[in-house]
């Protein structure tokens, strides 16, 4: 029987991740959406570094940047006594670094696409601009804001180079669906190797899949 | 009184353009704004709303600073209270009639005599894709009149009305802003519909 606990951790870091990103993205998304500077030009090519650095590039300064021994990492240890590395803290923050521009950029395109006369409407009709953000456009970027999260859990369930470099292969702790399937392939255990490959598989598949009927039903593609 | 005394740099094609406009307004008139494309009528209107800053000048309403750069004074579209209707409707494609209203007021009553006004009382519950242009247009005037504005900016607010409709709803709105006793200014390009509305008219460009 084939030890199921990678899928499970897999599935709570997905969440987790997904779930932070959308609380902090949305905000930064709206910040980002709203007009041009060099320090906005600045934190955006930050946030979209991910989508070209190689991950265990970003893994490894991750584990330098929190180890124990020194600098940042050894501060946390000594005063809040967190430590992100080989752990699974560590895990939800290099997936948050790592797939933060599959959630910020669909957001924020898409808040850019609404006409700016919605929220100018809005606040001439004396709504402030949290109303205005929660109640109108908010709702009318839906579909873009599905797909970035979908986006994110998917990204989430796959990675792999940034999550062996800060978190290892540690059972029920760091050891994730696709390291299980690494490892189980250098055991030569095949059958545990396609059984989370399969697992996997299935739930990529449902999940663009609802994309794409999601935004089907919206009326919109989901390609944009 | 409205006193309006602004410059507003324009972005043009070819080079800068600078909308000047120095101008008092009665409280109650109702002005039709019209000009040549390009030439700053939306502009004017949206420095009026907050919605646009301009570069130099003053905006006072019954004495009171809406806008003064040199004290540091420029009211929010919050706070002023304007009503506004945007050219292109600026309609929220997530609500339906009555929740736009609502949106903007909690008065039922007052609601209901705008929708009657608007003759959209059977179309409550659609929202914008599913009304027609001339719809959507009298759903984005009857959501500025909702907050009973005590200024009203009008872009082109008949433009997509045929004429049995347009009149009718011209003659509502002239006793609804006599009863109100709302300032008016309307951007339009024909000044015959707004013949027996408007009792003043401003060139800008």
């Amino acid at each position: 029987m084939t030890d199921l606990s990678p899928i499970w951790l897999t599935l709570k870091l997905a969440s987790i991740t997904t779930l932070l990103l959308l609380l902090i993205g949305l905000p930064v998304a709206w910040w980002l959406s709203k007009g041009r500077s060099i320090f906005k030009t600045l934190i955006e090519a930050i946030i979209t570094m991910p989508l070209v650095l190689p991950p265990s590039v970003l893994g490894f300064y991750l584990l330098l940047a929190f180890s124990p021994q020194h600098g940042v990492g050894k501060w946390l240890q000594d005063v809040f006594d967190v430590r992100f590395v080989f752990s699974f803290q560590g895990l939800v923050l290099a997936s948050f670094i790592y797939s933060m521009p599959f959630m910020i950029g669909p957001i924020k395109s898409a808040l850019q696409q609404l006409p700016a006369s919605l929220a100018q409407a809005s606040y001439t009709l004396g709504k402030t601009k949290r109303e205005t953000f929660l109640k109108v456009l908010l709702p009318n970027i839906k579909p873009s804001l599905f797909t970035a999260m979908v986006l994110t859990f998917a990204h989430t369930l796959g990675e792999f180079g940034v999550v062996l470099m800060i978190g290892g292969n540690i059972p029920n702790v760091t050891r994730v669906a696709s390291i299980a399937v690494y490892d189980s392939v250098e055991r030569m255990d095949y059958g545990a190797a396609n059984t989370y490959s399969l697992i996997l598989l299935a739930i990529t598949f449902v999940m663009v899949i609802s994309v794409f009927i999601f935004n089907k039903y919206q009326a919109k593609s989901p390609l944009e | 009184m409205i006193c309006i005394d602004i410059e507003k740099n324009l972005k043009a094609y070819a080079g800068k353009r600078t909308l000047k406009v120095d101008r008092k307004f009665q409280f109650g008139s109702v002005t039709q704004i019209y000009g040549p494309s390009g030439s700053g009528k939306t502009t004017f209107l949206k420095c009026i709303a907050g919605l646009i800053t301009p570069e130099k000048g003053s905006i006072v309403v019954d004495e009171v600073l809406w806008f003064e750069p040199v004290a540091n004074i420029n009211l929010s579209p919050q706070k002023r209270r304007i009503g506004f209707v945007f050219q292109d409707y600026a309609l929220f494609p997530n609500m339906t009639v009555q929740q736009h209203l609502e949106y903007a007021t909690n008065d039922r009553e007052w609601i209901k005599r705008l929708l009657l006004i608007g003759k959209l009382e059977t179309l409550t519950t659609h929202k914008p894709e599913y009304l027609s242009g001339g719809q959507q247009q009298r759903l984005a005037i009857l959501r500025a009149l909702a907050i009973k504005p005590q200024l009203l900016l009008m872009d082109e607010p008949f433009s997509a009305l045929d004429p049995e409709m347009k009149s009718a709803l011209i003659k509502e709105l002239k006793v609804l802003f006599d009863e109100l006793g709302i300032t008016v200014l309307i951007v339009s390009h024909n000044s015959g519909e707004l013949v027996g509305l408007v009792d003043g008219e401003m060139g800008v460009g």
